[in-house]
């Protein structure tokens, strides 16, 4: 229970990471997860996360997994409000004061300045993500295969991670 | 695009919930956009497509995840305050039961080997997909050398000089911004050129 203000305090200030998508966020919060507060392993943090792309509705909602584990349902709520809440009143804010700022020269700059800005952060995530999950030929192989799958074809995501975890029952117990 | 705040019409909240509920419950696997298309522009015709890709544009700049950034754009738009507070409930209700008990779950049955093994994969699993998403996004929306410059730059930040996510943020992100200054010398027309050129 004494966790629950440092959830608060951490997940809220993950979420103003999210540019983009909350890959950016990772690695921000593998550090303070992790090394700064020690509430999980990394490899509880890759699980956790990897699980949370399966789940319906925002994929970082895994961060309500995080909170339970830290301090039970308590953890889980904190955590979940803590990481939508905050951005979803700026959103709000921002979506009324938008057609105000229509003719603000640089509404454009931040838009077109921030998208790369957004993909790189993603691809740091996603680098400092791979790192620790990809460690041998059948994880790189899983990887390379539903990389694959998702390219070409149109199958429901959730099944390929499904089904990654088929290929690991199989090939790496 | 005008400015065209103006809802078509209003939409009762119980109405705005259930239609994110249904979203936030049946979108596995991510790709929360194109469910919430099909159900605002398409089905519903709460929205119009431009409108939709305006709420979008929104989103993206912000920070917050799209699928919540756009459950509160678009329930404000359909509903005022409390439409826009029904949507981002009713989206987040489903993922967050799902994952409160995938973590309680976790926490008892995590150690067993057999499901530290299937974690594995799917963590695998997991690095292909979100590698996939976004060289997706990448293809569509880098334009030119500015934009492949300060992809590597946000990278080599984090993953290779170490510095911590909120400094690249605010350094590339001001960098970048400062590129795509309104100015007259740098007329985007000047970009879309030089791709063509280097096509």
């Amino acid at each position: 229970m004494d966790q629950i203000p440092a959830i608060a305090r951490v997940f809220a200030y993950l979420s103003l990471l999210t540019i983009g998508g909350g890959m950016a966020a990772y690695p921000e919060m593998k550090s303070l997860v992790v090394d700064v507060h020690h509430w999980l392993t990394s490899e509880q943090v890759i699980h956790i996360y990897s699980v949370g792309q399966m789940a319906p509705g925002p994929n970082m909602m895994m961060v309500a997994a995080m909170g339970e584990r830290i301090s039970g349902l308590a953890g889980a709520t904190v955590a979940a409000f803590a990481f939508f809440v905050p951005t979803g009143i700026l959103t709000f804010g921002v979506g009324r004061l938008w057609n105000r700022l229509a003719n603000w020269p640089w509404r454009s700059s931040i838009q077109k300045g921030l998208a790369p800005v957004a993909i790189g952060l993603a691809v740091a995530g996603l680098v400092t993500f791979g790192r620790g999950s990809i460690t041998g030929w059948v994880t790189t192989a899983i990887g390379l295969a539903v990389f694959a799958a998702t390219m070409r074809t149109k199958i429901n995501p959730a099944l390929l991670i499904l089904g990654g975890a088929v290929v690991g029952v199989v090939a790496l117990r | 695009m005008k400015a065209e705040p103006a809802p078509s019409q209003k939409v009762s909240s119980a109405e705005i919930f259930l239609t994110f509920l249904i979203i936030g419950a049946t979108s596995f696997g991510g790709g929360v956009v194109a469910y919430l298309r099909n159900a605002l522009v398409t089905k519903k015709k709460w929205l119009d497509d431009s409108h939709f890709l305006e709420l979008m544009s929104i989103s993206n700049t912000l920070p917050g995840l799209n699928a919540t950034n756009m459950s509160i754009l678009a329930g404000d738009r359909v509903g005022g305050t409390i439409g826009s507070i029904a949507a981002m409930v009713g989206m987040c209700l489903p993922g967050f039961i799902f994952m409160t008990v995938a973590g309680i779950l976790y926490g008892e049955h995590g150690d067993r080997p057999l499901v530290t093994a299937a974690l594995r994969g799917v963590a695998a699993a997991a690095v292909g997909l979100l590698a996939a998403t976004w060289f997706q996004i990448g293809k569509k929306s880098v334009k030119g050398f500015y934009d492949a410059f300060i992809i590597l730059a946000a990278v080599l930040g984090v993953n290779h000089f170490k510095f911590s996510v909120p400094v690249v943020l605010l350094a590339v992100g001001a960098l970048s911004i400062f590129i795509h200054r309104p100015a007259k010398e740098h007329p985007p027309e000047k970009d879309s050129e030089w791709i063509r050129f280097l096509q």
